[in-house]
């Protein structure tokens, strides 16, 4: 089992823009690095320092009567219970910690933290989202994710409040801890049609309980989501930092005023397909174009920028790295979401603290965003190591506006960005109604617009989660599939992986299996006919 | 966006004998402190486009720039634009270090805001070099006056106990903006502009060093700060 879960995590991690796995010697100096490293998707298990970890997945079946939804029907009456686990995880958290080296910031940050304790309660009631727990409509949400601190504080929920949510969160931890206590992780839970999935990254625990026929692993990957998104407003640094001076800290306090972004990545995971492959997609472009736009961005470079990337709404433009320097799909993911969650971009020039926690959970890098024209799309985002480097980001964009003005390319740059991205009638295949196509190696992925019968959310959402679906099984842990064919009432389906693409299409139900995989021999043809339109094809450095 | 705003004339004419030509453009920072939600991007956003819109919490901090003119010298504002949030707090020194100008705001329906802004007076006195920076303590969304929980005569004495300049603005109305962003800058001018090296010249590459030389100050007066 082991051996599949590498396989698993690995393949999950395997549609990086570059792998990059710098970060170990940074991680082993986390005070428990058992937990931080093993439960790290990708890292090689020899990670794993919980050799009492056994040989499989638990999984508590509550199947009995009685028992269904348990959880959150009942949670009063777990309320003697949650006490016991708050001591319980107390204990866990304590023992195993080793004091680190502070940092004169962190000090400062956690002395400020209790001057100003009750302005920040005041902030987080501002939030427009209280529903109330015990409602029918509460439990009956698709899917609910929630991040609770080790001591079992309650840092975000999905829907309604936190604070309502306090003694069912203390439940949750105490099926963490007592699962714990005997030398075990809980991984999931399967009852009545509902899914609670644990992960547990020291200092926090999410979880998430889904009423959807997602898998196991889709969800954790949700969930890793989520944890990074946490990371990168705060970095693990400061995380650990702040629960190893106060077990009981109210993170909320810290990630007040940004709960929107974790709200927003949710949204995405049912939306964009780029984060269920692991890609993103790129703006449909004429490579000479492109070629004009990145030289440009390229030769607008400075001593301590790391990363220049020009996006147009949620597709990529261009991006511009130092040598050697690579951007993980997940933390690309995470800019697009700030950038595209936040509207406080477009009254100026940004300037923000960001941890790219794929890059490196310990620090922030610093990022200058900023649209090129008021009511445009296109938003530059320029990532400095240096966190005095504003006017010299502010430069560098000034040289890039000159650069690419003079030329013709901005003109084909803002028709692009007008244009709808393009129609898969465009493909030539009648019954063909969309598809999602990923290049491995570059970690892009390609598909037209949506057709006219997946126009609405619901209908988007759907196709999306017959996709990841398919993916769901082509990746499976221990019986990974090559093809896999479905036919359905509303639409037939098909799906391939192979070592250089992984292809997802959608069909009307009126075609045969002979035509749908007639099919793919076609598209692969257009799409490596258009393939320099479609992808960026010679990435540059600075 | 600078013709919005009336040109004022008189102003600070006694310094046209200085050694600087008549019109000249000089740089002034100005950064904006105070709670998550009191109005800062709004009041900025106002200052710089004279627009209101309701924003997404600053992430971070805006930059933005308005052009203010005076009857012998034009301002060029470099409008710091902090976010409320706490996250972020390690990193607000950073804009309000060197800045000739600070408001602090507060939302005059949210008493906590208040107290929150003489929090972020007692952080700025620690860095605060006498006669560098002006402060002026702004009470926003004054449009919400019924729900109002601190008085006017509040804001008002605090302010002249510490020695900081008071004006209640409305952003989302517009009321007393002009107003104050054309007091500043008449207020930025005659304090500090008329000191040697006090605003540095504004060129079409601006330099990156925003450090400003502490000197002697012959205006110290209006513009002290603390006890």
């Amino acid at each position: 089992m082991e051996g599949e879960a590498q396989k698993a995590t690995a393949s999950w991690e395997s549609g990086t823009l570059a792998p990059v796995d710098r970060l170990r010697s940074v991680r082993a100096d986390s005070p428990i690095p058992g937990l931080v490293e093993g439960t790290e998707p990708g890292r090689s298990l020899s990670h794993y320092q919980w050799d009492y970890i056994t040989d499989c997945a638990l999984i508590l079946k509550t199947a009995g009567a009685g028992q269904k939804s348990a959880m959150f029907i009942h949670a009063h009456s777990f309320e003697d219970l949650t006490a016991e686990a708050e001591e319980e995880a107390l204990r866990t958290v304590d023992s195993g910690r080793s004091e680190e080296q502070h940092e004169e910031g962190l000090k400062a940050l956690v002395a400020e933290q209790n001057i100003d304790e009750q302005h920040s309660n005041d902030l987080s009631d501002s939030r427009t989202k209280e529903e109330d727990v015990s409602s029918e409509a509460w439990r009956s949400h698709k899917k609910h994710v929630f991040v609770l601190s080790e001591a079992g504080k309650p840092i975000y929920t999905r829907y309604g409040t936190e604070e309502a949510l306090s003694s069912t969160m203390g439940v949750m931890m105490a099926l963490v801890s007592f699962v714990e206590a005997e030398k075990n992780i809980i991984r999931s839970i399967h009852a009545d049609g509902c899914k609670v999935v644990f992960l547990t990254k020291s200092p926090l625990v999410l979880v998430g309980v889904s009423r959807t026929c997602q898998s196991d692993k889709e969800m954790l990957r949700e969930l890793q989501y989520i944890y990074y998104q946490i990371v990168s407003l705060l970095t693990l640094t400061q995380l650990n930092h702040i629960f190893q001076h106060k077990q009981n800290y109210d993170l909320r306090r810290l990630l007040a005023g940004s709960e929107y972004l974790t709200d927003n990545l949710l949204i995405r995971l049912e939306r964009d397909p780029g984060l269920l492959l692991s890609a993103v997609t790129c703006l449909p472009l004429a490579s000479s174009s492109r070629d004009v736009v990145s030289s440009s961005l390229q030769a607008a470079k400075s001593k301590n920028l790391v990363f220049s990337i020009l996006l147009a709404g949620d597709r990529l433009v261009t991006l511009v790295r130092k040598k050697d320097q690579f951007l993980h799909h997940i933390d690309l993911h995470l800019v697009f979401n700030l950038v595209g969650s936040s509207s406080s971009f477009r009254e100026g020039e940004g300037w923000t603290p960001i941890c790219l926690p794929k890059f490196n959970t310990a620090g922030f890098f610093h990022a200058h965003i900023s649209y090129l024209e008021p009511a445009s799309q296109l938003c530059l985002i320029l990532v400095s190591t240096d966190r005095e480097d504003f006017f010299n980001m502010s430069d560098c964009k000034q040289k890039f506006m000159e650069r690419l003005s003079k030329r013709s390319a901005y003109q084909a740059l803002k028709e692009a960005v007008k244009c709808p991205s393009y129609s898969v009638a465009q493909v030539g295949i009648p019954e063909l109604r969309h598809f999602l196509y990923k290049s491995k190696s570059s970690g892009l992925y390609t598909s037209p617009e949506f057709p006219m019968v997946y126009q609405s959310d619901e209908e988007q959402e759907r196709l999306l989660s017959l996709y990841q679906e398919l993916h769901s099984c082509l990746h499976h842990p221990t019986r990974p599939l090559r093809y896999y064919y479905r036919c359905r009432e509303t639409e037939n389906l098909l799906a391939q992986v192979t070592s250089g693409f992984e292809l997802y299409l959608c069909f009307s139900p009126l075609v045969t299996k002979a035509s749908a995989f007639a099919a793919v021999n076609k598209l692969l043809k257009w799409i490596r006919k258009e393939e320099d339109r479609l992808f960026i094809l010679s990435p540059l450095t600075y | 966006m600078g013709e919005s705003l009336p040109r004022v004339h008189g102003g600070a004419q006694q310094h046209s004998d200085t050694l600087r030509r008549p019109v000249h453009t000089l740089r002034v920072k100005m950064v904006l402190l105070g709670s998550s939600g009191v109005g800062k991007s709004s009041l900025a956003l106002r200052f710089s486009k004279d627009e209101f819109r309701s924003t997404s919490p600053t992430v971070g901090c805006a930059y933005l720039t308005q052009v203010v003119h005076l009857s012998n010298a034009t301002l060029r504002f470099e409008i710091w634009d902090t976010a409320g949030q706490e996250k972020y707090h390690s990193v607000t020194p950073l804009y309000y270090r060197g800045a000739h100008v600070a408001l602090l705001v507060y939302d005059i329906t949210q008493r906590e805001t208040f107290v929150r802004a003489q929090v972020w007076l007692k952080e700025l006195e620690k860095q605060y070099i006498p006669g560098s920076t002006v402060i002026w303590l702004v009470g926003n969304k004054g449009d919400l006056a019924h729900d109002r929980q601190v008085p006017l005569e509040e804001g008002e004495s605090l302010a002249s106990n510490k020695g900081l300049y008071f004006i209640e603005t409305s952003a989302l109305s517009g009321e007393q903006v002009n107003e104050l962003l054309q007091s500043v800058a008449h207020r930025v001018f005659e304090c500090i502009g008329a000191q040697q090296g006090g605003l540095t010249e504004w060129q079409e590459t601006p330099t990156v060093d925003l450090r400003h030389k502490d000197s002697f100050n012959l205006f110290a007066s209006c513009c002290k700060v603390g006890p």
